[in-house]
C-alpha cells in the first residue's frame, strides 16, 4: 500500500502490521492526550500535585528525557566538531531521538504551567536572573535546530526525494550541518547546564543548593556533563531496541563501541565530579545552613543513603568501568547492562534533584512529604514514550535512518 | 527584577512577633483571609491545600509532662531581601517570568497575579512554604461575593499567591497623605490586617528603618530572631521569645552545635 515511498532498497513489514503497531501506540497517546486535556480544562487539581510538591513527576520527566536527549547534541560535537567519522551512522537516529525528547519536554512543559495560554510571558517578561528563562530560550533555539536537523534525513524519503527543489535543499542542509551542530553543542551546553542551575540555585533549598563559579552553580556543570555522557547511552539502548524489535542489525558494533567508549569516559570522569561535589557539598557547603548530610537521609520512608549508593555507585561508577573497559563494550549482555544502568543513574539523579529537594524539611518544625503522582500525571508522562514511539516508527519505516542497513542486511 | 537606586528614604516595612504573647488563636488568619479576598473551599482538612497567606504553626518543645510547653508560630510571607539584602530573594530571583518583583522603594515583596503563568518555581524556592498556588478556581458561597474587598484582587486558577503585606493599605495611605499634602506616612497609617486585628497585641508592623516605629526598637530585642537565618535570606519578619527552645527552632543546628 505505501511501498511507493519506502525506499526500494529497505525491506519493511507489510502495512497491516505496521497499522497494528501504531494503533497500538496510538491508543497509549490518545489516553495521554485525554489527560492534558483534563488538566487544561479542569486544571491542576487533577494532578497529586500539592503546596509542598510545587515539583513533582513532569518536572523530574523533563530533565530526564533532556539529559536522555543530549546523545543528539554530543554525538553531534563528536561526529561535526571532533570529526568522529564512523558516528555519521548513528547519527541521524541520535537527531530524531533528540528531537523527541526536545519536543517532548516541551509538551510536558505546556502541560505543568497553571496557565498555559501564557506560556510566552516567559519570553515576553523574561527574568534574566531566572535559570528558568536561560532554559526555555535555550531549549526552544535548541529544538529548532533539531528540526533543521531532522529535515534533511525527512527529505531522502524516496518520493520528497524524487523533487529536485526538495533533493537539492536537503543536500545543501547536510552540507553545512556542522555550523547547526556547533549552535545546537552552545545552546545545549547552556540549557542542559541551566537545568541544573534550576535546583542548583536555590540558596533557600539546602539539600539542592550548590556553590559554583559566577552565576553558575556545581550542578549547571555536572547537568550538562551527565547529559553528554549518559546521552549517547540512551541513543545506543534505543537502537539495540529498534534492532531487537525489527529483528534487524542496523548498525555496526565498532560504531556503537566508539559511542560507548566515549560515553564511558566521560560517565566515569563525570562520576568523579559529582563525588567530589557531594563531598563538598556535605563538608563544606551544607554544615553552614545547620543541616548534616544524614538530615537528608533519615527519618522519612523512601529517601535513604541506598539512593546516593545507587546513583553514584551502582548506575554510576559500575557503568563507567564496563564501558571503559575493552572487555565489557564487547560482551554484548555486559554493554547493554551499562548502558541501562547509566541511563537509570542520570534520570535518578534529576529525580533527587527535583522531588527529594521538594520531600526534605527546612524549617524545623515541619515534617518530610511523600508524594505519588496521579493517573492523570502518569498518563501524560507516558505520553511522549507513545509519541517517541511513533514518531522513530514512522522515520524508520519510510527515511534512510540508518545507513549501513542495506550493507548489514543483504 | 527592577534595579531600582537604593534610596536613602527606602523603608523596610517588616513585623515583629512577639511569639510569647501569641496565643495561638487564629484571628490574623481569619482577619487576613477576610482582607486579601483569600480564597477556601468546603473541605480544608487537607492543609497542603489550603491556601493561607497568614499561617499559624503549632511548635512543641518535643517534652513530656510536666516540662511540655508549645508555642504558636504566625507565618506570613517572610519578604526576604536576599542575600546581602539586595532584593534577589529566593522566589524573585528564579520567577522567569518577573511575576514577583522585590520593591526597594518598601522591601516588600510583590505578586502579580496577571503576569504568573503558574510555574511554581517560586514555590519550590520558597524554604518558608509561604507561596500557595491556585489549584481551582475561587468559588464563593453564595452572596459572599459581595463581601469582598474591593482593593483586593481575587486569584483566578493556575496562579501563584502570597502576603502582600497587605499593599494596598500602604497605597491607600500614601494616597490620604497626599492629597493632605503630606509626603510621609504615620506609623499607624499603614498597619496590616493581621497585626490590627490580633487581640493580644503580638504581632507590630511597621518600618524596621524608621526609629520612630516600633518594630524599628522591637527587633534589636535580644531575645529576638527570624526564621533560617543561616540560609541568608534576610527575612523582614522577626520573632521574640523569651523561652529558649522556640528561638532554637527557628534554624537548624548542627547536632554538635546544639
Amino acid at each position: 500500500m505505501d511501498t511507493k515511498i519506502i525506499s526500494g532498497e529497505l525491506k519493511r513489514c507489510p502495512a497491516w502490521q505496521f497499522g497494528l503497531w501504531i494503533g497500538a501506540a496510538g491508543i497509549v497517546l490518545l489516553w495521554g492526550v485525554y489527560a492534558t486535556l483534563l488538566c487544561w480544562i479542569k486544571g491542576l487539581n487533577q494532578t497529586n500535585m500539592n503546596d509542598a510538591y510545587g515539583f513533582a513527576l513532569w518536572i523530574w520527566a523533563d530533565l530526564a528525557i533532556i539529559a536522555l536527549g543530549g546523545g543528539a547534541f554530543f554525538t553531534g560535537f563528536l561526529r561535526y566538531i571532533i570529526g568522529k567519522d564512523e558516528l555519521k551512522h548513528i547519527i541521524n537516529y541520535a537527531v530524531i531521538i533528540g528531537f523527541i525528547c526536545y519536543s517532548s519536554a516541551l509538551i510536558i512543559l505546556g502541560i505543568d504551567v497553571g496557565q498555559p495560554l501564557r506560556g510566552w510571558f516567559i519570553f515576553w517578561h523574561a527574568n534574566v536572573h531566572s535559570m528558568l528563562t536561560e532554559v526555555a530560550f535555550c531549549l526552544t533555539c535548541y529544538l529548532f535546530v533539531l528540526i533543521i536537523e531532522y529535515t534533511p534525513i525527512i527529505l531522502e524519503n524516496r518520493r520528497l526525494g524524487n523533487i529536485p527543489f526538495l533533493h537539492n535543499f536537503g543536500h545543501n542542509l547536510h552540507e553545512i550541518m556542522a555550523v547547526f551542530a556547533a549552535t545546537g553543542v552552545f545552546l545545549s551546553f547552556f540549557h542542559q547546564g541551566s537545568l541544573g542551575g534550576v535546583s542548583g540555585v536555590l540558596f533557600g533549598r539546602p539539600f539542592a543548593f550548590r556553590e559554583g563559579v559566577f552565576i553558575w552553580p556545581w550542578t549547571f556543570f555536572l547537568f550538562t556533563w551527565s547529559a553528554a555522557a549518559c546521552g549517547p547511552c540512551f541513543t545506543i539502548l534505543i537502537t539495540k531496541i529498534t534492532e531487537k524489535i525489527t529483528g534487524k542489525k542496523l548498525v555496526k558494533q565498532n560504531v556503537i563501541e566508539l559511542l560507548a567508549k566515549i560515553s564511558g569516559w566521560m560517565t566515569g570522569t563525570y562520576i568523579i565530579a559529582k563525588i567530589v561535589d557531594t563531598l563538598y557539598w556535605a563538608k563544606v557547603t551544607l554544615p553552614k545552613t545547620g543541616f548534616g548530610f544524614l538530615d537528608f537521609y533519615t527519618n522519612n520512608p523512601l529517601y535513604g543513603i541506598w539512593i546516593l549508593v545507587l546513583e553514584i555507585g551502582i548506575c554510576g561508577i559500575l557503568p563507567a568501568l564496563i564501558l571503559i573497559s575493552e572487555k565489557g563494550r564487547k560482551n554484548p549482555a555486559s554493554l547493554m547492562a551499562a548502558v541501562i544502568l547509566a541511563v537509570l543513574g542520570v534520570c535518578i539523579n534529576r529525580w533527587v534533584m527535583v522531588l527529594q529537594v521538594m520531600a526534605a524539611p527546612v524549617l524545623t518544625f515541619e515534617t518530610w512529604q511523600m508524594y505519588i503522582p496521579s493517573w492523570q500525571e502518569i498518563a501524560t508522562t507516558i505520553l511522549p514514550l507513545a509519541y517517541g514511539v511513533i514518531v522513530v516508527s514512522f522515520s524508520y519505516r519510510y527515511l534512510p535512518v540508518f545507513p549501513q542497513e542495506k550493507e548489514l542486511n543483504p | 527584577m527592577k534595579e531600582e537606586k537604593n534610596n536613602k528614604n527606602a523603608k523596610k516595612f517588616g513585623m515583629v512577633i512577639d511569639l510569647d504573647k501569641c496565643t495561638g488563636c487564629g484571628t490574623c488568619m481569619v482577619a487576613c483571609m477576610s482582607e486579601n479576598n483569600i480564597p477556601f473551599k468546603e473541605d480544608e482538612s487537607n492543609k497542603l491545600y489550603s491556601i493561607t497567606w497568614m499561617r499559624v504553626y503549632r511548635l512543641t518543645n518535643g517534652k513530656s509532662y510536666p516540662d511540655t510547653d508549645i508555642c504558636y508560630l504566625p507565618r506570613p510571607c517572610q519578604h526576604c531581601g536576599g542575600r546581602g539584602d539586595h532584593g534577589h530573594s529566593p522566589c524573585v530571583s528564579v520567577c522567569p517570568a518577573t511575576a514577583t518583583d522585590y520593591s526597594k522603594e518598601t522591601g516588600i515583596v510583590s505578586q502579580i497575579y496577571t503576569r504568573c503563568f503558574g510555574c511554581r518555581y517560586c514555590m519550590a524556592a520558597c524554604p518558608y512554604h509561604a507561596r500557595y498556588f491556585n489549584w481551582w478556581d475561587p468559588v464563593w458561597p453564595k452572596g459572599m461575593e459581595k463581601y469582598l474587598s474591593p482593593n483586593v484582587s481575587v486569584r483566578m486558577r493556575g496562579v501563584v499567591e502570597k502576603c502582600s503585606f497587605c499593599f494596598h493599605r500602604y497605597q491607600l495611605a500614601k494616597d490620604k497623605a497626599y492629597y493632605e499634602n503630606r509626603s510621609e506616612i504615620e506609623e499607624n497609617e499603614y498597619q496590616t490586617a493581621c497585626a490590627q486585628a490580633c487581640p493580644s497585641g503580638a504581632i507590630a508592623f511597621g518600618d524596621l528603618n524608621n526609629p520612630a516605629h516600633a518594630v524599628c526598637e522591637l527587633k534589636k530585642n535580644k531575645n529576638a530572631f527570624r526564621l533560617l537565618e543561616r540560609l541568608q535570606t534576610n527575612p523582614k519578619v522577626y520573632y521574640i521569645s523569651g523561652r529558649q527552645w522556640v528561638r532554637h527552632a527557628g534554624d537548624n543546628h548542627l547536632k554538635r552545635d546544639s
